[in-house]
């Protein structure tokens, strides 16, 4: 919702200070996971998480999360799909060229990021391409396998 | 200026020490010259012909000329047929590569394509949304950005290999660009995003309209705090606005265009509009030229492409340098043709 979305913005730092301690408990929890199987927790895990996301971000489960470098401005909701800034149509306003009621998501991820420590630095770093095959997959138990080094 | 291995259609220049392509505008780029391209908008035809008058009437006054790719979202012939066919005479064409209507396979072909025919100059573009064109039915593909652009065309070129991580036998030899909007929101963070696209391979940046030279110098001087000066080569946006009408309509209807109210209130308040925005065209070159780390500009006069080269001469840019066009140096031609 659009609403919400622009409070997880405006609430960058909190979130991003509740998503960092949220990881840790979910990697905390690995031999559980593990035991739980990945592959069966894969479908319930991103019902969950779709449904959490979806609510504060208008997340669209690309599989790859990287709110925390957008400063909580998820830039799939870009109408170009932009993962490393804004393209050079915002309008004068900060609205998005293509759908101009929404505010460009880049111009809240440079807002959001300067909320949080350490987002600037984050917001340049070079993305790579998105991985289509992730597309609709949890990425929170991708994250938890990468922190313990099974991807 | 004149390099005495000027090329002749279908010789490729020898690539010179520390360049990354064996092009003529690297050459002029790296040899300190102001540099000055313009846009060839591509025709609605299949005829070759439009090309090349397109691009004649640039004829001794730009270094390099942009073949746009669908740009504002609607269909033309693409930027790789009219760089192959400008290739064939010499020319040394900017082939601009939008995200919007290609994923990576085709991007990474059509690289490796447009090398092979001679492209020496690639501009990494993210590209309009597919609501501003005449097929707003389309599915925008997006596959990259124009930063992930740049990306993988600097790992084809100096990486030897595809995104996938294949081989490739005989690398692309290229002058990478991309574009950016120091106008445009969010205008404290636009020099930051410069940086990322010349961290992520840009070698020379073409601007957005430049009408407003006081945000340009603020932004420059971001650009240099951020120590990029002598990273990138930076082209600056210029073009004539035909009437105050015109420049309010743009400004509107065009996401990106920042024009401010003085430039409207001249048009305004001249008698011949269309002179007066020539006049402001060549006075904003003259000024831009001032402003430090920029090394040349670029001439976009859509629908009025016959006055950049008036606006070139008056504006004494080019100090008496005549960019090659073919035909200019008739006898060199002939001698080596002959060799």
């Amino acid at each position: 919702m659009y609403a919400v979305r622009q409070w997880s913005v405006r609430h960058a730092r909190g979130l991003n200070a509740f998503y960092r301690s949220f990881e840790s408990a979910l990697v905390a929890l690995h031999p559980l996971w593990k035991r739980l199987g990945y592959q069966r927790l894969e479908r319930p895990v991103a019902a969950v998480e779709r449904s959490v996301k979806g609510l504060l971000f208008d997340c669209r489960m690309c599989g790859q999360c990287i709110l925390s470098s957008t400063g909580m401005s998820c830039p799939m909701n870009c109408p170009k799909n932009l993962r490393n800034g804004p393209c050079g149509g915002v309008r004068a306003d900060g609205h998005c060229e293509v759908r101009p009621e929404m505010k460009c998501v880049w111009t809240e991820a440079v807002a959001g990021s300067a909320r949080i420590a350490g987002g600037m630095e984050a917001l340049r770093q070079v993305q790579v391409p998105v991985d289509r095959r992730l597309q609709g997959r949890s990425s929170w138990l991708r994250v938890v396998r990468e922190r313990v080094g099974e991807l | 200026m004149i390099f005495e291995d000027e090329p002749v259609p279908g010789y490729p220049l020898p690539i010179l020490p520390g360049h990354t392509s064996p092009g003529r505008f690297e050459r002029v780029l790296r040899a300190g010259q102001f540099a000055v391209t313009s846009e060839l908008a591509p025709p609605d035809s299949a005829d070759p012909e439009d090309v090349y008058r397109r691009a004649r009437i640039f004829d001794g006054h730009v270094d390099a000329i942009n073949a746009t790719d669908g740009s504002g979202a609607n269909c033309h012939m693409s930027s790789l047929a009219v760089c192959a066919l400008l290739t064939r005479m010499g020319y040394a064409p900017v082939m601009q590569i939008s995200c919007r209507d290609k994923n990576r396979i085709a991007i990474q072909g059509d690289i490796l394509g447009g090398a092979a025919m001679g492209v020496c100059n690639l501009l990494c573009l993210t590209g309009d949304g597919v609501q501003a064109g005449d097929h707003p039915q389309a599915l925008p593909v997006f596959d990259l950005d124009s930063v992930s652009l740049l990306e993988t065309a600097r790992t084809l070129r100096d990486e030897h290999r595809f995104l996938s991580g294949r081989k490739i036998s005989y690398a692309p030899r290229l002058l990478l660009g991309a574009a950016e909007n120091p106008f445009a929101k969010p205008c404290e963070w636009r020099a930051q995003r410069l940086a990322k696209k010349v961290a992520a391979g840009a070698q020379f940046i073409q601007t957005q309209f430049c009408y407003d030279v006081p945000l340009l110098r603020a932004f420059m001087r971001q650009v240099e705090e951020l120590g990029l000066l002598d990273k990138v080569f930076m082209l600056v946006g210029v073009g004539p606005l035909r009437s105050a009408k015109a420049a309010e309509w743009i400004r509107t209807h065009v996401p990106g265009v920042h024009i401010p109210d003085a430039i409207i209130k001249r048009l305004a308040g001249a008698s011949d509009a269309a002179l007066e925005g020539r006049k402001l065209c060549i006075d904003l070159i003259q000024e831009i030229r001032t402003v430090k780390g920029v090394h040349g500009v670029h001439v976009m006069a859509y629908r009025q492409e016959e006055t950049v080269a008036e606006i070139i001469e008056r504006s004494g840019v080019l100090g008496g340098r005549v960019p090659w066009y073919p035909g200019r140096d008739p006898q060199a031609n002939t001698d080596r043709m002959a060799s």
